[in-house]
Parts: C-alpha cells; structure tokens; sequence
C-alpha cells in the first residue's frame, strides 16, 4: 500500500512558493473555464479573451501597465505590514486621500507654469495617505482598536468626504454641476512613457518604490524586527522589539504607498478628481500583496497578472460578452487558490509506502 | 410622536440584518473561527435572496436561497482554513472579495429592479393599539426572528451541552481535542451557521428593507456585524444592544433631514462608521476586559 501523506519542509526552498503561485494559477484558469461554461461562452474564448488578447496589441499592454502602477504600490506597502501582522485594509481610502491631496495642489495652483507641481503633489498625496493610516495607528497603539476594522471604517468615510468635495468645495464651477473637478493642467499629469496608450510614468515610482522595498526587506533591521513580530510575537517581545512601532511603520508605509497609487490616478488617466478613482485597488492590492507571497519580487509579478485580469475582464465584455462581474469574482478565485496551496510552502507531499499486512 | 413612532420601528427594521448576521459571527467566533468575509456574504444573500425571491414569486424560496449561498461560502472559508490551514484573516478577506463579485454577477440582470417587500405581520388587535401599535407591531416577521434569535442564541451557547461544547473549542481547541471533541466538524459547523445568518441577514435587505437590488448596496454593514462582536465584547446581549444603536443611528440621517436641519448629507452617511470607529476605540482601551472575554484561540490557526 502506498498513499499520499503530508510531511513538513525541512528547509526553505525557492522553488516551493514558485509551485504554489503555478499551481494556484493554474486552479484559476480551471475555474475561470467553468466561470465561462456557465455564462455560455467557449471557456477557450474566453480566456483568450481575459488572458491573453490583452497583451496581443500595444494599447492592451498599455493598459495593463496602466493598471498595474497602483496595484504594484499599494501591495508594495501592504506587504510590509502583512508580515508583521498588521493588517490595513484600507488602502482603498488611503488613496482617495492621496488623490485628494494631490488634487487640491493642482486646483489651487492651475495656470502656474511651475515645473514643481507634480512633484509637489505627489509628496503631498504620499502624506496625505500616511496620515489617513495614521489615525488607525494611533487608534490601535493608544487604544488598542482593531485596525482591520478601523482602516476599513475610514475607508467608508474617504469615499464620503470626496463625494462631498467634488460636489462642494473642488467641483468645477464651469462644470455644469457634475461631480468632478476642474481638468489638471499638462504640469499637473504624469507624462506617458508608452506612447499611443495611456500607461505613464507613475509606473515608474511603483518600480522604485520595488527596488525599495527589496533593499529593506532584504538587508533592513527594521524590517527584521517587522518579520519576527508577525512570525513569534512573544520572540519578538522578548528581544524588546517595540510592537507599537511595528505598527506605526506598517501603516506609515502602506498608507504613504497607497497615497502615491491616489496621485497617480487623478494625475494620470483621470486627469481630474471624480466620484470613481478606483475601480477596487485598494483591495485588489491584498491579493496581490498575498499572491506574490509577501515577497517585493514576487508581488512584481503578481501585480501585472492582477493588473491583466482587470484589463481581461474589459476585453472579455467586449470580445465575448461576459459581464465586468467576472474579474470580481476571478480575483476572489485567484486568491483562494493561492492561500489553499500555500499549505505546500510548509509542507510537502510524500509517497509513503507501508509494508503489507 | 411621529418621528417617535418612525425612529421606533424604524431601528427595529433597520437592526434585523445586523442582528442576524451578528448573532452568526458570534456563534462562529466563540467556537475560534474569525470570518472577515461577512460583507462578501451578506451581499452574495442580498443578490440571491432578491433572485430567488423575484423569479419564484415567494420569499421564503429567497431566503431559504440566500442561508444556502452564505453557508456554500463559509464552507469554502472553514476548507480554507480548517483543512488547507491558511492565514483566517487573509481568508475571509478572499471569501469577501469573491462574495462581492459573485453578488454583482447574480445581481446583474436584475439592477434597481425592485420587489413589493415582506409584507407585515398581520397581528390583529395587536397593531391597532395607538402608538405601541405602529411601533412594535406592524412589522414583518423577519424582525420578529431575529428578536428571537437573539435569546435563543444566549440559551444555545451558555446553557446547553452544544454551547459548552463550541465554547470549549474557541477557548482551547487543544484540549477540547483532547477530550475527544470534533474540532474541525465543530468549527466548520459554527461557521457554516454564521455564512447561513449573514446571508438571510443580506436578503433581508434587498426584500424587506429596501426591496431592491443594487451593487454595493450592504454597504459595510459586514464589517460593522464584526465590530459589534468586539462592542459587544462577544457577549449576546450587548451585541443585540448594539445592533440597536447602528440601526438607529442609520435612521439618524433620515430623520435629520426631515427636521430640515442642514447638514452635508455625506457626514450623515459617513456617520456610522466613524460611530464605529469611536465606539471601537471606546471599547477595546481596556485591554484587560477585551483579552478576559474574547475567545482565547480566536482567529489561531489549529494544528495538532
């Protein structure tokens, strides 16, 4: 007799989260080929239509890059905190704060021909998001409130106080009363880095914002410290590393990031401060963060697969008619299928042959 | 008196979705599974129970169809986490992000279409007494069941064997192993209950509430069924009470805007959650309280 039985990892090996992120993905397109059967459509057609007709012509590639600018940034900060445990799922809100940082610069100072603007505005709208975390920050040290829970209350609370700021105080007044800002002028918007698409160079603070974050996890301290905290909160105690800064640089960090993702929104595709800024980074950026194992190299790859399954999901209402719901519910399999094989990057299986009788 | 009559009734409608949904997290919670993916679940019930409910011309069948869809989800929440070990936080947080996709695709065919409501109860001599009357007994009966859960939970968990026995898992999944008690089934059982609450807590908006369906329509109310458990210091009485006090401070904003004050209207929305917050923060400062009452083993992964 011979059976399959699972036996803990010995040492760490590179090539297990490879495995998982495969073999997750892998589970994702079987059930995205169901997702299609049930909506009638040829499951072959349709991943085509999500996974591949994307990168078949320059515009889908720039769209792709497009998307995966915010996702890189927010999972690139979320990461950090994820590994210590702490868990801001606001990202989502922490952006529209950076946008509207971002937002009321360019307004205030549209028609100055100051080569400064953008850049002003993307510090601000970093700030802006570091303080919308640092409410939960300091909620959560000094009081000790969850700060699942709070980041996402904030969020709700974001997404209100930019509803009243474009149709109050930041509303076009030649706008004929819709929702929505004045347009950015050309100093206000990253420029495109592709040209004929509209990806631009917001992509580039998300790669460096990368290379960052490799530096720190890699050769920090603080991130160590972050590390040990998340793994053995009583080791960490007891080396006297502080868990309430743990959890200040977390959401310092993540917030800042997702405030940054905020800028390149309003100064990129949008050009100007709406209603909708986001169609869900915030939360997509805790998927990328989880699929790309928490690891800077890793959530590379993972935001661009996240980002074309949200241009796949464009591409397939229209090549073959599904509705938008699908990249919803794409992600939500995505993530499943990773934190279900993720057993594997602590175990292994094994054949294990028992002697008869 | 009116506006009396109106916040009365009003809160007691308002409540039901959250009591329902709570008292499930609850249950869920004191046996150690901690389900972020309660806002995913409510709205997959909304969307279904509003389906269901249109396309079988009974509530009943929507309800019965939302309770299936949320245990469906909270199932492949209890595989997750109880089979394939994963992180509980990361996985109610995908069971969320898959329960809201799955709600826009039920829901599609179907936006802003809008049902005639559950209609009320009809009680008689009851609701023709004046003022008690339009308070407390013209309401549908969804609103009467979650009254009654709200005992029946407190019964079930502190007085009989079953409780004892859920309790014991959330506090040291451990020994109760050790007794011999199921663990896995127990937790998997106790969220399966939470997924089938959330969901009639879900379509209990879309067909009593507001009967209609519309994206995004629950709001965050998911998230706030999770902060009642730590108001409420996982205690069924004090979450009921605080279930109470969301619904009527979502009334707040109706009832303000009828009395002509004038206000932003995007305070007044954005008026529960930094209620939450507030009440949040209030709450878990004494640290003690929190850690004596809370679950010990709650949101642990279980290993042998």
């Amino acid at each position: 007799m011979a059976r399959l039985v699972l036996v803990p990892r010995e040492t760490a090996t590179l090539l297990a989260p490879l495995q998982v992120a495969v073999l997750a993905l892998v589970m994702t397109l079987l059930g995205g080929a169901v997702l299609f059967v049930i909506y009638g459509v040829s499951p072959l057609d349709g991943l085509h239509a999500v996974f591949v007709e994307p990168l078949l012509t320059r515009y889908g590639i720039g769209e792709v890059l497009l998307k995966m600018a915010p996702l890189l940034l927010i999972a690139q900060g979320l990461a950090i905190g994820f590994r210590a445990q702490v868990w801001n799922i606001g990202a989502e809100g922490q952006l529209i704060l950076g946008a509207i940082a971002a937002s009321v610069l360019a307004i205030r100072f549209d028609g100055t021909d100051s080569q400064l603007l953008l850049p002003a505005m993307v510090v601000a709208g970093m700030l802006a998001g570091m303080a919308w975390a640092a409410i939960a920050a300091w909620l959560r040290t000094q009081f000790n409130a969850n700060e699942i829970l709070v980041t996402f209350m904030l969020t709700s609370v974001a997404l209100q106080l930019l509803y009243f700021l474009v149709t109050g105080p930041l509303k076009d007044p030649m706008g004929f009363n819709f929702p929505q800002s004045i347009s950015f002028a050309p100093n206000a918007v990253f420029p495109i880095i592709l040209e004929g698409t509209r990806a631009n160079a917001s992509l580039y603070i998300g790669l460096a914002v990368t290379l960052v974050a490799v530096v720190f996890v890699r050769y920090s301290f603080a991130s160590y410290k972050l590390s040990v905290g998340g793994l053995a909160p009583g080791a960490s105690f007891y080396a006297g590393f502080s868990s309430k800064r743990a959890i200040w640089v977390a959401l310092l960090v993540s917030g800042g990031a997702a405030g940054l993702a905020g800028v390149g929104e309003v100064a990129g595709p949008l050009g100007q401060l709406q209603r909708n800024i986001s169609p869900g980074y915030g939360y997509a950026g805790i998927i990328v963060a989880v699929l790309g194992g928490l690891n800077p190299i890793g959530i590379l790859f993972a935001s661009a697969i996240m980002a074309l399954v949200y241009v796949g999901g464009d591409f397939a209402l229209l090549s073959v008619g599904v509705p938008d719901a699908v990249t919803g519910i794409l992600q939500g399999i995505l993530l499943i299928s990773y934190l279900a094989c993720s057993l594997l990057l602590t175990m292994r299986l094994r054949l294990v042959r028992e002697a008869p009788g | 008196m009116d506006v009396l009559i109106f916040m009365v009734s009003g809160t007691l409608a308002a409540a039901t979705a959250l009591i329902f949904a709570a008292m499930g997290e609850l249950v869920a919670e004191k046996s150690g599974m901690l389900n972020l993916g309660i806002e995913g679940m409510m709205a997959t019930g909304a969307a279904m129970g509003f389906v269901a409910a249109t396309v079988s011309g009974s509530y009943t069948v929507g309800f019965i169809a939302a309770a299936l869809l949320g245990c469906v989800l909270s199932l492949i929440f209890a595989l997750l986490t109880l089979v394939f070990r994963a992180n509980q936080t990361a996985s109610g947080l995908a069971i969320g992000i898959l329960g809201l996709g799955l709600s826009s695709a039920i829901g599609k065919k179907y936006e802003s279409m809008t049902l005639p409501g559950v209609p009320d109860l009809p009680l008689g001599p009851l609701a023709q007494i004046p003022v008690i009357g339009p308070m407390f007994f013209q309401l549908d009966v969804m609103v009467y069941l979650s009254m009654l859960l709200i005992p029946v939970t407190w019964y079930v968990l502190n007085r009989t064997r079953l409780g004892l026995t859920i309790r014991a898992v959330g506090e040291s999944p451990v020994n109760a192993h050790a007794l011999g008690l199921r663990v896995l089934w127990i937790r998997a059982g106790c969220v399966a209950f939470g997924g089938a609450m959330a969901g009639i807590g879900g379509a209990y908006m879309s067909t009593a509430y507001t009967p209609l369906w519309a994206e995004g329509m629950i709001a965050g109310r998911g998230w706030i069924v999770v902060a009642l458990t730590v108001f409420g210091t996982w205690m069924v009485p004090r979450v009921a009470f605080g279930a109470y006090l969301f619904g009527s401070i979502s009334l707040l904003e109706l009832s303000i805007q009828a009395l002509g004050v004038n206000v932003p209207s995007q305070l007044m929305s954005a008026l529960p959650y930094l209620v939450t917050i507030f009440m949040l923060a209030l709450i878990s400062r004494n640290t003690l309280f929190i850690r004596l009452n809370s679950p010990a083993s709650l949101g642990a992964t279980f290993r042998l």
